[in-house]
């Protein structure tokens, strides 16, 4: 069933160029869920099931630990300057300092709001397009060369438009948002639903299913994998837009403070920036792989 | 398997389409088209009574699924038609349940669900409810009722395929070799259960299968399909009433006699 989903994800990293950290991103995500279901394979004991869920978190520990005392080597070796690379201390004292001056909730707070509403916005968008493609030739011979045309325009293409027309505000920058989540939910949606198992389709036909109870019955539940990987590559698509609008043009947000921090020397604030960048867009993601998890369990 | 044997509460409660006629006439079916095109089926034409139970024999290829799929309407015959009662089929036809060759269950229900699919349109909550218990009762899977077609053998998804096509009471049963993948002594149980509903709740059955046992056991009347000599397309090569009432002696000198000639018509010889 994940298997419509595969080709999606390469065609649209490969027409954008831009999808491979989301690829990686999905693919590395992915891997926890192949090994818990392959964990209860017969010959697994449940306790050693357990312990190996418990020894995961831990694992997953060992490599930033690592990063993070090699950092705190390289910075004190005086290898790199302080204004190149600043001990972890100071970053850490940077982030007390944004805090106190309660900057860095606020920038959190405007870029993930960004990045919701633009996710949001544009995974509706990409299902509700995706599925009409998907599901209707007509509409796929009418729709689809067109999108597959604007998919093929570098997303980043669109920003001296949008800020012509809608100014240097949250709309332009939302609107970038929307535009990089839409693609990978439209891709991903459209294909695995021309791709659901025919055979299924067809009995459920014999027995009298069409339309919306078609739909809800046998297509969505066939496509959630897919539907899923989707939407894990349209929210790392998200948080890459936003940084690039916020780069472009913004005085909030935590792209705001990458920019800021570089041309005021600010080292310490700029890496804060993107651990930050690093812990949020993770932690979004574990969110939607909870949501997955539960969907696969309903449905797949 | 008394449980299986156990007299079926007539109708219990629902009721049921009564046995329709089938005709089919002029049947013809090509795939492709120009030089590719392949005809599968040619001059197909046979009625069947309602209430009749006909096997369909025929090598493996030769069209007997797309014979079946015409008259449930999945496809569309290249020329002549399908006639169910007075009114040929066009189009998913809501008279006929279809138990297809594999199983098709969908993955996310549970064998309780699926079989819910086959509920005809308009039966109420309770009701449908009652029929599925009844029916995970009569195939033998009422302790599986909550389990995922992928926690179930082949056998018993089968068997749920089989319920769903029944929970439909239609008037024209479909069954597409419904007990291909069971093991020798469920498919005999499987065959008496058809025999039950069958005389419980009289439909017109269309029985696909490839064991001319099976057909000589269940069937009122068995056709043959067969490529003619000119390798045109397969048609009805031959017709058998077969004599006497069920449940019939599997050991009887009369059907092992036309078994060894249905299968010299089927092309192997010296059984
Ligand atoms: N959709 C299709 N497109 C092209 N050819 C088809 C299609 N469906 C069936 N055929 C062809 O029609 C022929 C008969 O198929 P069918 O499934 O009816 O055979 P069958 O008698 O049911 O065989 P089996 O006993 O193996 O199930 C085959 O040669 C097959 O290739
Ligand atoms: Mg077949």
């Amino acid at each position: 069933m994940s298997h419509p989903g595969e080709p999606t994800i390469t065609g649209s990293s490969v027409a954008d160029g831009r999808a491979a950290a989301a690829t990686a991103t999905t693919a590395d995500a992915a891997q926890p869920d192949a090994a818990t279901a392959s964990a209860p394979a017969p010959g697994w004991s449940p306790a050693g099931v357990r312990s190996r869920n418990w020894a995961r978190l831990p694992l997953g520990l060992i490599i930033p630990a690592a990063l993070l005392a090699a950092w705190q080597v390289a910075s004190s070796s005086g290898m790199f300057t302080v204004v190149q690379l600043p001990p972890p201390a100071m970053v850490l004292a940077a982030a007390g300092e944004l805090v106190e001056r309660g900057q860095l909730g606020t920038h959190i707070a405007i870029s993930t709001q960004r990045v919701l509403i633009g996710f949001l916005v544009g995974a509706a968008l990409g299902l509700v397009l995706g599925a009409t493609v998907g599901l209707s030739r007509l509409a796929d011979a009418l729709l689809a060369p067109t999108i597959g045309a604007l998919r093929a325009v570098p997303s980043l293409a669109w920003v001296p438009l949008l800020i012509l027309w809608m100014k240097i505000g949250e709309d332009s920058k939302v609107t970038l948002i929307i535009i990089g989540a839409f693609f990978p939910v439209f891709t991903t949606v459209s294909l695995a639903l021309r791709h659901v198992d025919r055979n299924l389709v067809e009995a459920a036909r014999a027995f009298g299913l069409k339309g919306i109870r078609l739909l809800t019955t046998v297509q969505l539940p066939a496509v959630v994998p897919a539907v899923f990987s989707g939407l894990r590559l349209a929210l790392a698509q998200a948080w890459l837009f936003l940084v690039a609008a916020e780069l472009i043009a913004s005085s909030m947000g935590l792209g705001f403070l990458l920019i800021d921090s570089q041309n005021n020397g600010r080292t310490d604030r700029l890496l804060l920036a993107i651990v930050m960048l690093a812990v949020i867009g993770k932690i979004t993601d574990a969110l939607l792989g909870l949501a997955e998890k539960w969907a696969v369990k309903r449905w797949a | 398997m008394t449980a299986v044997l156990s007299p079926l509460p007539a109708g219990a409660g629902s009721a049921h389409a009564p046995a329709l006629p089938v005709s089919f006439q002029g049947l013809r079916r090509t795939f492709g088209s120009g030089s590719a095109a392949h005809t599968v089926l040619r001059d197909v034409t046979f009625d069947v009574a309602a209430g009749e139970v006909l096997a369909i024999l025929g090598p493996s290829g030769c069209g007997k699924s797309t014979l079946l799929r015409a008259a449930a309407g999945l496809d569309y015959p290249s020329a002549g038609a399908v006639v169910i009662e007075d009114s040929p089929v066009h189009g998913i036809d809501s008279r006929c349940a279809f138990a297809f060759q594999e199983p098709r269950l969908l993955p996310w229900h549970t064998l309780q669900a699926n079989i819910a699919i086959g509920l005809p349109a308009g039966s109420s909550a309770k009701e449908g409810k009652a029929k599925v218990a009844r029916l995970l009762e009569l195939v033998g899977l009422q302790d599986f009722a909550k389990h995922r077609p992928r926690e179930v053998s082949g056998g018993m998804a089968q068997r749920t395929s089989l319920a769903r096509a029944l929970a439909r009471n239609p008037g024209v049963l479909l069954l597409d070799e419904p007990f291909g993948a069971l093991d020798a002594l469920t498919r005999i149980k499987m065959q008496d259960l058809l025999l039950d509903v069958h005389r419980a709740e009289p439909t017109t059955v269309l029985l696909v299968t490839h064991d001319v046992d099976e057909a000589l056991q269940l069937a009122d009347r068995i056709i043959v399909l067969g490529p003619d000599a000119k390798g045109q397309g397969a048609t009805i090569v031959r017709t058998i009433e077969v004599p006497g009432r069920r449940p019939r002696e599997r050991a009887s000198a009369e059907l092992a006699h036309l078994r060894s000639s249905l299968l010299e018509t089927l092309g192997v010889v010296g059984h």
